[in-house]
């Protein structure tokens, strides 16, 4: 009883073309001669280097990697932590805990940006401290730690119960246990909230826009500002950048997990021999 | 505990207790953050909405709303309508991608995910370039000879004036087109993860009761996949309720939505973070309004995903 479903994969594919011709658009013109967005005139290379040579965009492009990767680190770290003292929780306290973990998820960015920065200009006027910097990596981690606890407590679940006592049985203190026994089993998900972190930070841009202050630009926030002052070519030339290093990281990683998973459909079959 | 370990156990019942209070105690510090980063944010986000400049109580800013009230009902109506759109748009396709072979279905959810990893200004401004006056769309359809045919049919009217273009851009269309097709990922990954857990022996064996292909659909699949839908709604209609980004770049100002509103409070020259408080208190209300009447319908069967 199968069916072709034409009509079907027509909408879809006409989905696909929705999704990918602006982007399409966008690559194509940044390699137009002209800074016209709409009429190609020749091809060339030059938006690139002026990306280049653009201080603002290459400090904002600098702003951004540090204040993700430190970000996504401390949120993975204290994440991972968070996710195994909630685990060990009554469940009376666990779920109060993990709804007010869910908060900054579920709620619009700009709300979480929004009363960020009141909590950072009122305690600023007290302590003296402005918004910066601080601020803005303070609140990517606020906003990243929820995705590592998410992908980590999973994990956790799904661990023999008995770990922790066979770890102990074994002679591990309570420290041990988790660095030897528990860690080493969650690590997927540790990596994958780490990943989901980092590329949330890379990504946003209201709660940045919120609580950086003047002082500080995520590359995002370069953008915005490019967006609303006047065309720019460099705009397109940096989406085309970021597009191939997306795609190119996308591959490698599937790459990987196929082969992975390949491996252990192999790994199966053998431990299936030896069984039988 | 397992059963051998019952004496054991006995021994060490006060350690394991210790054991476990030491672990949850890896929480503490999060907790603490979140009391600080999280609750207390929101708690002066409600300080702010019931006091004045001057520190006192008043409902001032909330009785000044009324004023916005054309805001609210743009902003919730247009993004109910993107909303409406992505279900339209992205069930049938999530449907047609799990009818794949798995590794198809990869690639294509895949295909899915890879705009969502452009960041979402690049993707609103492309349309831009689509949209505008002398965009390629309205370039398009000059060259095919629309607006000549339809100044064509307006030969003889003298009050006429020819047009060149279409208004697209600086629209309420083109807000709703930018929430669409930011947001539309949202509505087909949670759809699609939750058809592809569908039992097949379930869809076979009402196959072999007799149901046509119209009412395996109806009575199996659409109920099944309804828990998607509900965490795809939530996830479109929360961000297009209260985006500012999408209305900034495709309207140019001239459609306001509530997340200008909010914007505008807090930067600029209009600073007045009482009022923003207000205005964002009633967006939260807004949306924990929509989420518990969604979760109502999923019946606790919504579930996070994450993406």
């Amino acid at each position: 009883m199968k069916k072709n479903y034409v009509g079907g994969k027509i909408f879809a594919a006409l989905t696909y073309v929705f999704l990918y011709a602006p982007i399409v658009v966008l690559i194509v013109f940044s390699f137009n001669s002209t800074k016209s967005r709409t009429i190609w005139s020749g091809f060339t290379l030059n938006w690139y280097k002026e990306l280049f040579n653009d201080s603002l965009i290459m400090s904002s492009l600098q702003t951004t990697i540090t204040v993700s990767v430190i970000a996504s680190v401390a949120a993975a770290v204290i994440g991972t932590f968070a996710a195994i003292g909630f685990f060990n929780m009554k469940k009376n306290w666990r779920s109060p805990l993990l709804l007010v973990n869910n908060i900054p998820v579920v709620n619009a960015d700009i709300i979480t940006g929004v009363s960020l920065s009141l909590l950072f200009v009122s305690v600023g006027a007290m302590l003296h401290f402005e918004l910066g910097f601080g601020t803005l990596l303070i609140a990517h981690i606020s906003f990243d730690i929820p995705y590592v606890i998410l992908s980590v407590m999973p994990k956790l679940y799904q661990l023999d119960r008995n770990l922790f006592e066979a770890a102990q049985d074994l002679g591990c203190t309570w420290f041990q246990t988790i660095y030897k026994a528990i860690i080493p089993e969650i690590m997927p998900g540790i990596i994958n909230g780490l990943l989901i972190a980092f590329t949330m930070s890379v990504d946003d841009f209201v709660i940045s826009y919120f609580t950086a202050g003047s002082s500080v630009q995520t590359l995002s926030m370069t953008i915005y500002a490019m967006t609303r002052r006047r065309i720019s070519p460099k705009i397109n030339a940096i989406s085309t950048l970021l597009f191939a290093v997306v795609l190119i990281l996308l591959v490698i990683v599937n790459v990987r997990e196929s082969r992975q998973y390949k491996a252990e459909i192999k790994k199966d079959k053998v431990l299936k021999g030896v069984l039988e | 505990m397992s059963k051998g370990k019952i004496f054991s156990g006995a021994f060490s019942a006060v350690g394991g207790f210790f054991d476990r209070f030491r672990r949850q105690s890896f929480a503490y510090p999060y907790v603490l953050w979140m009391a600080l980063f999280v609750v207390i944010p929101i708690i002066l986000i409600a300080v702010y909405a019931f006091t004045s400049s001057s520190g006192g109580f008043t409902l001032d800013n909330f009785s000044g709303m009324i004023d916005y009230a054309p805001v609210f009902v743009r902003s919730i109506w247009l993004a109910f309508v993107a909303t409406v759109a992505c279900i339209l748009i992205g069930y049938p396709v999530a449907l047609t991608i799990s009818r794949m072979s798995p590794k198809n279905q990869r690639i294509l959810i895949m295909l899915i995910m890879l705009p969502m990893w452009i960041n979402f200004l690049l993707r609103t401004y492309a349309w831009m370039s689509l949209l505008e006056n002398t965009g390629l769309i309205n370039r398009f359809l000059a060259s095919i000879g629309i607006f000549d045919l339809i100044n064509s049919l307006h030969a003889g009217d003298l009050a006429y004036t020819p047009i060149t273009h279409f208004q697209l851009i600086n629209t309420d269309g083109a807000v709703v087109l930018g929430m669409v097709y930011n947001y539309l990922p949202f509505m087909i990954l949670p759809i699609q993860s939750v058809i592809v857990k569908i039992d097949p022996f379930v869809i076979e064996a009402a196959q072999d009761l007799g149901a046509n292909s119209r009412k395996v659909f109806r009575k199996i699949i659409l109920p099944l996949s309804l828990s998607g839908v509900i965490s795809g709604i939530t996830m479109v209609f929360v961000p297009a309720v209260s985006t500012f980004v999408i209305s900034k770049l495709l309207s140019n100002g001239t459609v306001m939505l509530l997340g200008d509103l909010i914007e505008m409070q807090f930067t600029g020259a209009a600073y007045n973070p009482h009022l923003g408080s207000a205005i964002s208190l009633i967006m939260m209300v807004i949306v924990v309004i929509c989420m518990s009447v969604m979760n109502k319908f999923g019946e606790g069967e919504e579930q996070a995903v994450v993406i």
